[in-house]
């Protein structure tokens, strides 16, 4: 049985799920946000995926979808570091990085 | 091009003294008596010279609505223009000595000269908006001049009374507008008259046409302060006695009527309507006539007896004799000016005493100013064969007696009444003994002052006689030619005997008197108008007052406002809880909301 | 060959990110990150998208990571203490997994294109040349835009991460 579609999508879920999982169970907020790169990529999977198995009118891969991967690892690379400034500047605040300790938002 | 000119000399002048010489009186006052004076120039080379019409398109509204801005100089306007602008440069000379010690005098000339301007876009008006526009221009700066002293709170409130007044009656004149428009098609007066007659046959036009016509003269009711109406003209003499003498005696009350001569065609036209006007006109004569029996301030005087000659005036629309109305505003026009200015030379020897029972004795004390007042009285009260008035009220009971005998008998009353009060008037201040100090030491106004009054008492006694008998031009542009023989009373006789009547009464009640001896009550209080129209208000206002509080204390406020408070500080208190404060809740509940969306979206 | 491949990759990857999820130190954390990226370019590359599957393993594999743990070390942060797990929370992640997990599969089977199997490519692959020919023509101004906002987050990082001055 030859390799499908729907594995790749398969696959991606249950990686999105997983980062997914972390996001929502783990306290340590550079773990979170490992996580959230982990959820990225599992979009990154599906992208790759679906230019590769719909292909375009040439019969090459849609590479409009391989370049929307380039865009996203560029802006998630700009993210974290954007995001571990934040962390560090959040650091040197509060003096922890676990998010349930962070809960100034609270009414 | 002349035409031009005469309309804005005036708003020149005003742009002038408000823009650049406000802080010099002296250049103020000179810029404002020069701009009046070359627009009375300009109406006496335009009096002698042809008709004509310049208009360009104001504002087009497709075909049906065309609004232009046009003058016309026609019978009408040529000879209403030499009145405006000659009773307002004598008013303007008089107020350099009137208003000389007042220290907003910048202020007051560019009032005044913003008020010629109006006045005189009314009488040049070719169209039904333009003369609107200047209506509200006449409006606003009689508020500004009546209002002048606007320290004194009773002056403010005239100013106010004169303008809310004013504006209910413009109510009716807009509408009228409207209805006009709507009915042919056009706001030109020219386009009107031939209108008239291409639907004149028309069935819906004999009803809507007085209703028309009852409206803009509702205008005139409050311009010219007919009988429900009147109430802001007598308040109005709280503002200096030269504008007095300008605006409530002489142009801006007889734009009522001018309004009234210039549609004269559309008031024919509407027979229900013309007896309407007349009924208003008449009763307005015969009550102010009553009431100016009763007062004791010099100018309150005056301004019931104008309101009483207005009500003949438009009477005499009512009668169809508008060149009977015209011809009284041209006389009274004169006569009235005469009257208020002397009255304002009056009350300035006095030190601005206004009571006629402070005065008396005045006859040695101010000789020219006693000679002219007495020559403006036999004017307002018909002298025989002497005055000017006397013809001008002659043809208006002339008209009456035509129309019917009720109105006839109301105006010869009318007339009595007059000589009545004004002989009151003249005896209680000119003659009999001095009653205060003020009195006794009165003198002579200063010669800018007199003047005007000396050139405006030749036209109240001598050249009116004159001009009718020898001038056969003046008869056929007022439209008097008229046929005596026919009449069915001998009105002059009338007229006369009831001359004689009111004041031989009037001598023999207050020769020598020094506190009035009759009281009427109901007279000195005007019929109570004020107080009728205060109570009504206050009626109304606190029914409509009560109704608009529950209405914003319980609907507004109770249901609207206050609800949509409710409902955000309860949609609040409730989404509170759901903000705990702990990113991963919030990202559970971001995780729920997005599996709802999900579900929702592949739902088969 | 292929398949074995792929499965073998998949739960590589899935297994280290389920490390990633457990493991309490972070150091651990991101390390066991870092073999899961390198499984999914393998992914990648089974997906002949071989320039994707490089800058992966440049980027995330290698800078990102390595500022992951260079961050890690300047914090100095310790592995956590087991920790009690609140009901509350462990039953609203649950839901929101499992409802995830399920709408997804049904979601899935649902999806008709899914059964479609690679198809083989006439061509020799030269996804470089076409992923850059596409960035400079068709997607230069979101080149642009991506290339200031890279400028944007360096000065937005030096700014957040100075010390303040005062």
């Amino acid at each position: 049985m030859p390799l499908t579609l729907h594995d790749y999508l398969l696959v991606s879920g249950l990686l999105f799920a997983v980062g997914f999982t972390g996001v929502l169970v783990r306290r340590n907020i550079l773990v979170i946000y490992m996580c959230l790169e982990i959820m990225l990529n599992a979009a990154n999977l599906a992208l790759v995926a679906f230019s590769r198995f719909r292909p375009a009118a040439d019969g090459m891969p849609d590479y409009h979808g391989q370049v929307l991967v380039f865009f996203i690892i560029t802006v998630a690379a700009a993210e974290v570091a954007v995001g571990l400034a934040i962390i560090v500047a959040l650091y040197r605040a509060r003096n922890t990085t676990q998010i349930n300790e962070i809960n100034r938002l609270q009414y | 091009m002349l035409a031009w000119l005469i309309l804005f000399a005036p708003l020149t002048a005003t742009a002038l003294i408000l823009l650049v010489t406000k802080s010099s009186r002296q250049l103020s006052a000179f810029l404002s008596v020069g701009a009046v004076g070359a627009s009375f120039l300009a109406s006496v080379v335009v009096f002698f010279g042809p008709d004509f019409t310049t208009q360009f398109n104001w504002l087009e509204f497709g075909q049906r609505l065309i609004i232009p801005i046009g003058l016309t100089i026609d019978k009408l306007s040529r000879t209403m223009l030499l009145v405006v602008t000659g009773v307002g440069l004598l008013v303007h000379v008089y107020s350099l000595g009137y208003m000389h010690e007042d220290r907003s005098e910048s202020r007051y000339f560019a009032g005044l000269s913003l008020f010629m301007f109006s006045m005189l876009g009314i009488v040049l008006a070719n169209n039904f908006v333009m003369m609107f526009i200047f209506w509200e221009l006449v409006g606003a700066s009689s508020w500004l001049l009546i209002g002048h002293w606007y320290e004194k709170a009773s002056a403010a409130d005239a100013a106010k009374k004169a303008f809310l007044v004013n504006r209910l009656g413009d109510f009716g004149f807009m509408l009228g507008i409207l209805v006009v428009w709507s009915l042919f098609g056009t706001v030109v007066f020219a386009e009107l008259k031939p209108a008239v007659e291409r639907i004149s046959n028309d069935a819906t036009f004999a009803v809507i046409l007085p209703a028309a016509v009852l409206l803009l003269f509702m205008g005139a009711v409050g311009k010219s302060a007919q009988m429900p109406l009147h109430v802001w003209l007598p308040d109005a003499m709280e503002g200096p006695t030269p504008v007095s003498a300008l605006i409530h005696a002489a142009t801006m009350v007889a734009a009522g009527v001018y309004l009234m001569v210039r549609i004269d065609f559309l008031v024919i036209a509407a027979p229900t309507a013309q007896t309407v006007i007349a009924w208003v006109g008449m009763i307005t004569a015969v009550m102010a006539a009553l009431m100016a029996t009763q007062q004791n301030d010099i100018k309150r005087i005056l301004a019931y007896s104008t309101l009483s000659q207005l009500g003949y005036m438009i009477g005499a629309i009512g009668f169809a004799a508008s060149g009977a109305a015209m011809f009284h505003l041209f006389t009274h026009a004169c006569f009235k000016a005469l009257l208020f200015l002397g009255a304002g030379s009056v009350i300035h020897g006095m030190h601005h005493e206004q009571d006629i029972w402070q005065m008396g004795g005045l006859k040695n004390k101010m000789p020219i100013t006693f000679l002219t007042f007495a020559i403006g009285t036999a004017a307002l009260v018909g002298f025989p064969y002497l005055s000017s008035g006397f013809y001008s009220k002659d043809s208006i009971l002339i008209a009456a007696g035509a129309k019917s005998w009720i109105f006839l008998v109301m105006g010869l009353f009318t007339a009595a009444l007059t000589a009545f009060y004004m002989t009151r008037l003249f005896i209680v201040a000119f003659l009999n003994k001095p009653r205060s100090e003020n009195a006794k030491h009165a003198g002579e106004s200063p010669m800018v002052m007199w003047v005007p009054l000396a050139i405006l008492a030749v036209p109240s006694i001598l050249a009116m006689p004159f001009l009718l008998g020898r001038s056969s031009t003046l008869t056929e542009v007022l439209g008097l030619a008229h046929d005596h023989s026919k009449d069915a009373w001998n009105v002059p006789l009338l007229a006369m005997f009831m001359f004689v009547w009111g004041v031989g009464l009037a001598f023999i009640i207050y020769r020598n008197r020094d506190r009035d001896p009759l009281r009427f009550p109901l007279l000195a209080h005007k019929f109570y108008f004020d107080e009728i129209y205060a109570g009504l208000i206050a009626i109304t206002h606190d029914l409509l007052a009560k109704l608009s509080g529950f209405f914003d204390k319980y609907i507004l406020d109770g249901l609207l406002v206050r609800g949509a408070t409710t409902l955000a500080f309860g949609t609040g208190f409730v989404l509170r809880f759901f903000q705990v404060g702990n990113a991963q809740a919030y990202a559970i509940f971001f995780g729920l909301g997005v599996i709802v969306l999900l579900y929702l979206a592949v739902r088969p | 060959m292929t398949i074995t491949l792929f499965w073998f990759f998949s739960f590589l990857m899935l297994a280290f990110a389920i490390v990633v999820v457990v493991q309490r130190n972070p150091v651990s954390s991101a390390m066991a990150l870092v073999v899961s990226f390198i499984a999914l370019a393998a992914l990648f590359v089974s997906l002949d998208a071989f320039f994707i599957g490089v800058i992966q393993v440049l980027v995330y594999a290698g800078a990102v990571m390595v500022l992951f743990l260079f961050i890690i070390m300047l914090l100095d942060i310790k592995a956590e203490q087991r920790r009690v797990i609140s009901p509350a929370a462990l039953a609203g992640g649950l839901i929101v997994i499992f409802g995830f997990v399920g709408t997804f599969t049904q979601m899935l089977a649902g999806f008709a294109p899914a059964g479609a199997t690679a198809p083989t490519l006439p061509h020799v692959i030269e996804d470089v040349k076409r992923v850059g020919i596409l960035l400079f023509t068709e997607y230069n101004l979101p080149l642009q835009i991506v290339g200031t906002l890279l400028l944007v987050s360096t000065i937005g990082v030096i700014v957040l991460s100075k010390r303040e001055l005062k």
